[in-house]
């Protein structure tokens, strides 16, 4: 089977890790409602929060999708905070109103904010009484996705996590991939498994709600996603065990983690190789051409949704970059060490962020391409910085031999954008 | 506590990023938790500014909540000082910080620093953007201003264009030269690209033009009543209101309000006979008050429309919209529940909406033409061509963006003419729109009358004379003849109700 090789100048699992902090130029976890809501048809995001939350929710996908979305915000008023009214019986009202209007409602999360973290409304204890109250056709769970808590992508995390408890158990031997994928994308993923005779394949998040899901001391689980930390630890503590392998970006990413998973399961080689190679040599075409742009170009990265140290190692060995800072807003390396094993020495790891400091490393250096937010994009833009605005990045499917080109393509069109434009005048 | 899902202002903090992120030489240091930062892509992605809004965010977590936040907030302030170099700083709390009650004015006042420190107190949990922004500007004004002699000559200030306006940019340019014509001097411009020494210099102007109520009106009453300025209550947006601007600003200054009028194209426009298909089509109007109220002037007097609804989501416009409603005849809408004021437009039905983005999302769900009036607005109404609302260029341009949407008039009759040719059919819709135009899809065949409305039913020969009526103009037949079959107590519509109810409707 192939193995990735580690980089001949020793990866960057042990190299000196720079950590700031400061102002942090990231979104809070509220955001992952946008993708999460889109994946588990079934259910509804209820924020308790403030105009600010809502106002983010709205404001974070740089476009609104005007249906009716299956999120809100339940926004905390003057009366609310000075005890005048039971914030509560508040919840259980706008519960009752939400749940009669939509009837397809089967999953309730209570996301809590800072506003609701910080006067500490039991969002907990509202989901227990709310479950009661709704089962068994809605079941309420909560989190929180306050800024306060969880980084952007943690929001994610804190979600699946909150979901572990309440999976069913199981003594059967499982495969249960974690993390929330585009349709498209699991269906690729699970076909792939299930051609090397991997199988059963539980997912979380399910796409509906579901009993199939379960859990316990003989499920091995995957993460197809770098930042479900707590979901690993929730998931260790039902007994389960992590394979831990790189990410399933590009070619090299996918081959190692469907790797890992088909060592497990004791899939001979010429099985892996007879399903994973057509669709291989698909991605290493595309990848190819997508990358012809940016061999030999500097990538920086902005901390923002924890797949940074991942898409470096896949810039850096499938497309020819050099990685100058590799910036994260948390570095777990239960889960990111596999990946920084395979990037080569070189680049400043940096954990957190005082975003003005960073924006000085990164005006001294001049990296070819920056990965950042959409706060910072257009002003490093004019400043004649090419940027690769990092949402797009939870946004769109990548993940895969499929989305291998795309990814790539994601970082080449800043960059053949900047070539193709020519505004001067004719000589 | 009030379920909300899209909403048409932020926070009152986002309010006073909308004043420091016009204003030059100003910074703003706000006490806020990680993830308040996404403001910043307002600025830098909807409205494509290229700089870096100039708010530091102290950025608390959960772990800062048990030790000190307070110092959190005194080291980003005097990084902020360090680094920006601003001439002035405004200090405030987002929701969050409220809560936690750091007090950052008293903390910042603490730290003896050497420029102006201009605290705000803006309440996160009752009151919103607009209110944020004009309490800001308010406020920099109050603390800024210096008493000082009046200019020489005539001039005066344009207050209240901030970030983020719905096209302040332009309007500011076409009011300069507006006033220019008139022979009137600005002396400052601001919020927008004023700096705080500007600030300063407010009251040597002779009087204010207040452009933008919703983020203006209470610095321009400060200036009013303690630097002795009046100010324009008439915002020239339509022919009818800049000419009446004119006459009011005559009137304060005593210059002559004779302005070259050679570049006001519109009333040409609407009078002109292509524009006939114009009358009386009916036009919801929905957004901030300042714009439905000249809009909805502009709609009737100036375009030919009939106004079947109006309304606004700032309730502090609340009583001139209420007023303006009835002196329309119509009903006044005042929330800032988008599902309210879909459930309006679906009632009323009317054959195009002037409103916000969220209406235009509503158009698009309804399939009704919608024009973008009044803000909030996303990336595609920051035009990058010169594009006012104000004066004889922001009538012109009003003109255009009114008619955009709809079919032209000769169009409409060649539409009608060519609906049975079997090379045409309804959904291509209008030339100019090649995007929505939808390949035509084979004939169904007809469903069988269903009961439409208050158990009126539809016969077939009806229904089917109904679909011969061009798309653009159905859903009103439809309702009108609903309308006038319940009036006469008629269960069923005939052909022949259908043909009493357009001899009924006739207009």
């Amino acid at each position: 089977m192939n193995v990735p090789l580690p980089p001949t100048n020793g990866g960057c699992r042990t190299a000196p890790i720079l950590k700031e902090r400061g102002q942090r130029e990231v979104f809070c976890g509220l955001t992952g409602i946008i993708w999460l809501h889109r994946k588990m048809q079934d259910a509804f995001f209820l924020v308790v929060g403030s105009r600010t939350c809502a106002h983010l929710l709205q404001s974070a996908a740089g476009v609104m999708i005007f249906a009716e979305p299956r999120f809100g915000t339940a926004i905390l008023e003057e009366q609310d905070l000075a005890g005048m009214a039971d914030a509560h019986v508040e919840l259980d009202r706008e519960v009752e109103k939400l749940l009669a209007r939509r009837p397809d409602i089967r999953q309730l999360f209570l996301v809590g904010s800072c506003p609701s973290e910080v006067i500490k409304i039991d969002l907990a204890r509202a989901a227990e009484r709310l479950s009661q109250v709704h089962a068994p056709h809605v079941r309420v769970l909560n989190y929180s996705g306050s800024g306060i808590e969880t980084t952007f992508t943690e929001g994610e995390d804190a979600c699946l996590a909150s979901m572990v408890p309440v999976l069913k158990d199981t003594k059967a031997r499982e495969l249960l991939v974690v993390g929330a994928l585009p349709d498209v994308v699991e269906d690729q993923m699970v076909s792939l498994l299930t051609d090397m005779g991997i199988g059963p394949i539980r997912l979380l998040p399910a796409r509906r709600i579901d009993d199939t899901t379960a859990v316990g001391e003989n499920t091995v689980f995957a993460l197809t996603q770098p930042f479900l930390g707590d979901t690993h630890a929730a998931l260790e503590r039902r007994g389960a065990r992590h394979l831990a392998a790189p990410f399933p970006f590009g070619d090299e990413g996918t081959t190692a983690w469907l790797r890992t998973i088909a060592m497990e399961f004791g899939v001979s080689e010429e099985t892996f190789e007879s399903v994973t190679a057509a669709p291989r040599a698909r991605a290493r075409k595309a990848i190819a051409q997508a990358a012809e742009a940016l061999r030999g170009k500097s990538v920086f990265f902005f901390p923002d949704s924890q797949l940074e140290i991942p898409l470096a190692r896949f810039l850096t060995r499938e497309c020819g970059m050099t990685a100058i800072e590799v910036g994260s807003p948390y570095i777990h390396d239960a889960l990111h060490g596999p990946d920084l094993d395979l990037l080569p020495a070189g680049p400043q790891i940096s954990e957190g962020q005082d975003v003005d400091k960073q924006l000085a490393r990164a005006r001294t250096a001049r990296p070819d391409l920056t990965v950042c937010g959409l706060g910072l994009a257009n002003p490093l833009e004019a400043e004649g910085l090419s940027t690769k605005w990092a949402i797009e990045l939870v946004f769109t499917p990548v993940h895969f031999y499929e989305q291998a080109g795309d990814l790539a393509g994601l970082f080449s069109r800043p960059l053949r954008r900047k070539a193709v434009l020519q505004m001067e005048a004719a000589e | 506590m009030k379920l909300t899902v899209w909403t048409y202002e932020g926070p009152p903090h986002v309010g006073a990023m909308r004043v420091a992120t016009a204003m030059k030489g100003l910074h703003y240091v706000l006490h806020a938790p990680q993830g308040d930062t996404y403001a910043d892509l307002l600025f830098t992605m909807i409205e494509r500014r290229n700089h870096r809004p100039p708010v530091s965010y102290t950025t608390f977590q959960a772990r800062d909540l048990g030790a000190d936040t307070a110092t959190l907030f005194k080291a980003s302030c005097q990084d902020a000082v360090d680094r920006f170099d601003p001439e002035a700083i405004i200090v405030g709390a987002s929701c969050t910080a409220e809560l936690i009650q750091d007090d950052p004015a008293g903390l910042a006042e603490t730290m003896g620093l050497s420029i102006p420190v201009i605290p705000l107190e803006l309440p996160s949990y009752s009151r919103k953007e607009n209110f944020g922004a004009d309490e800001t500007f308010y406020q920099i004004v109050k603390a800024l201003a210096q008493p000082q002699e009046r200019t020489a000559r005539v001039t005066c200030n344009i207050l209240g264009p901030t970030a983020l306006g719905f096209r302040a940019r332009d309007d500011v340019e076409e009011l300069t030269g507006l006033l220019s014509e008139m022979g009137i001097e600005v002396n400052v411009v601001a919020p927008l690209n004023a700096t705080p020494t500007d600030i300063a210099r407010l009251p040597a102007a002779h009087f204010n033009v207040l452009l933008s109520p919703e983020t203006g009106e209470a610095a321009a009453r400060f200036l009013e009543k303690n630097h002795g300025q009046p100010f324009t209550k008439i915002v020239p947006i339509g022919v009818g209101a800049t000419r009446d601007f004119i006459k009011e600003v005559a009137a304060i200054t005593g210059v002559s309000g004779n302005v070259d009028e050679s570049r006001l194209r519109m009333p040409w426009w609407s009078r002109s006979v292509d524009s006939t298909y114009l009358t009386g089509k009916r036009v919801f109007i929905f957004g901030d008050g300042t714009h439905v109220a000249a809009h909805a002037r502009i709609a009737r007097d100036e375009m030919g429309f009939e106004v079947v609804g109006i309304g606004c989501y700032n309730r502090e416009m609340a009583r001139p919209i209420r007023a303006l409603a009835k002196e329309y005849g119509v009903e006044a809408f005042i929330t800032d529940d988008y599902l309210e004021v879909e459930a309006a437009i679906e009632a009323l039905s009317p054959e195009m909406i002037l409103g916000t983005q969220m209406e235009r999302h509503i158009g698009k769900r309804l399939g009704i033409p919608c024009a973008v009036i009044s803000a909030p607005v996303h990336v595609q109404d920051f035009p990058a061509r010169y594009s006012p609302q104000v004066g004889f260029e922001g009538a012109n341009v009003i003109f255009d963006t009114l008619i955009h949407p709809l079919v032209m008039g000769l169009e409409e009759h060649l539409l009608t003419m060519f609906r049975d040719d079997f090379e045409f059919h309804d959904d291509a819709g209008a030339s100019h729109h090649g995007g929505k135009a939808k390949a035509k899809i084979a004939e169904t065949v007809d469903a069988p009358a269903q009961p439409q409305g208050d158990n009126v039913i539809w016969l077939s020969d009806a229904e089917r004379e109904l679909k011969k009526i061009p798309f653009f103009v159905r859903g009103k037949a439809r309702r009108n003849t609903e309308t006038f079959a319940l009036e006469k107590g008629l269960h069923e519509i005939s052909l022949d109700t259908l043909y009493e109810a357009k001899a009924h409707y006739a207009r």
